[in-house]
């Protein structure tokens, strides 16, 4: 027995995506652009306090479409990922864990979540006189 | 590390058609992973056209059909066909669950079956779970204490003290819940896994088991508890509808509770 080379059963590639491991998963996703996005932020920081030629060079990046991408995909990462955390610090106290609760607050955070992306974008484009 | 594709020899390529009998009129197609270790050939699907008219209404009573009737070398797990004993797990329709509580009706589509996920395979949809019983050995699975019995009864308990093992005691071992959590799949050897984290918490919760601290120090570690992300894929897919990630949360309270 011990020299026959057994399969793996198949895994990612048989089980169904659904609500639980994909939220999961996007938690994941976020909790890593932001780590990137902050280095984003501390470009932004420096190049502000290092005189108007720096802050020209990253104002050039953010004002183009990689840019705004980047800068969107942070704002729905830090609002998925504070939306999530909170939801899981209910399941931290033990509370939330019924399969009706943990899709109904799974489909609130996402909700919420690209609620608050598109506000602030909207308000973003209203201060800068665009919209 | 986790490993995201299957290794070379586990790959899955296609296999036989077994078409439906002549003058069949209600068919469903079982897309059925089959793997010998015999023929030292890769894992294969095998699909096999099912009269519905003439099978019982559950999963399992189409495998057992295609056994009788179709392939007798077809291998899988099976005993009490009524949801208690938990050898019939398996991954169908792409979750986790027991053929013989799992409805033909309820799949739509194509039924495809494969074994328990990551795990090694013995034979077609027969995994080799000698891992996962060695965990459930590790966390010491019976009550012990240091006190003797009252000399005339058993040991009491009241209602409340019962009332807590409920949604626990219910739990087969299917290990249905364990093989669909990502994190056991990427960490199996160490993790110990849904299934094995609400049998440690039955007995943690038990009032008549003494020996609550050292099972708490036992779970104590990076692996073997808090590899656990609430992922919730186990509470999910438990075919007995018990709840494995509130288990593991109650347990990761107690943790803090005896700290503070």
């Amino acid at each position: 027995m011990a020299d026959i080379n057994r399969p793996l059963s198949p895994h990612l590639q048989v089980y169904r995506p659904q609500i639980t491991s994909i939220l999961s998963i996007i938690h994941r996703a976020t909790g890593f652009f932001l780590a990137v996005g902050t280095l984003l932020l501390a470009w932004w920081v420096i190049s502000a306090g290092a005189g108007p030629a720096a802050y020209s060079s990253f104002d050039w990046f953010i004002d183009g479409w990689i840019g705004r991408l980047a800068l969107l995909g942070f704002t729905f990462s830090l609002f998925y990922h504070l939306c999530n955390g909170i939801r899981h610090l209910f399941w931290d106290i033990g509370a939330g864990f019924e399969l009706a609760s943990v899709s109904a607050t799974g489909w609130l955070v996402l909700i919420v979540s690209s609620g608050l992306t598109l506000l602030s974008w909207i308000v973003g484009y209203v201060m800068r006189g665009a919209l | 590390m986790a490993e995201f594709t299957l290794p070379q020899n586990s790959k899955v390529r296609p296999g036989k058609t077994h078409a439906a009998p002549t003058g069949a009129k209600r068919t469903k197609k079982f897309k059925v992973y089959r793997w010998n270790p015999d023929d030292k050939k890769n894992p294969q699907v095998d699909i096999y056209e099912v009269d519905l008219d003439s099978c019982g209404p559950m999963i399992l009573d189409g495998l057992i059909k295609i056994k009788n009737e179709i392939d007798s070398t077809l291998t899988f797990r099976r005993s009490c066909r009524e949801g208690v004993c938990g050898s019939c797990a398996m991954n169908i329709d792409g979750t986790n669950t027991l053929a013989c509580t799992k409805a033909i009706g309820n799949v739509k589509g194509d039924v495809k079956v494969y074994p328990l996920p990551h795990l090694p395979v013995v034979k077609d949809l027969v995994p080799n779970l000698n891992t996962f019983y060695a965990q459930y050995k590790s966390i010491k699975p019976w009550l012990q204490s240091e006190s003797p019995p009252p000399p005339d009864r058993e040991r009491k308990q009241s209602p409340d003290e019962r009332k807590k093992l409920d949604g626990l005691w219910e739990c087969i071992l299917c290990a249905s819940c364990s093989t669909s959590c990502p994190s056991y799949w990427w960490n199996g050897e160490r993790y110990l896994g849904p299934a094995i984290l609400l049998q440690a918490y039955r007995f943690l919760v038990d009032s008549r088991d003494e020996a609550t601290g050292e099972r708490l120090d036992n779970l104590e570690d990076p692996f073997r508890l808090y590899r656990c992300h609430t992922i919730l894929n186990c509470t999910k897919t438990c075919p007995k509808g018990l709840n494995p990630a509130k288990a593991i949360a109650e347990i990761k309270k107690m943790m803090v509770e005896r700290q503070v």
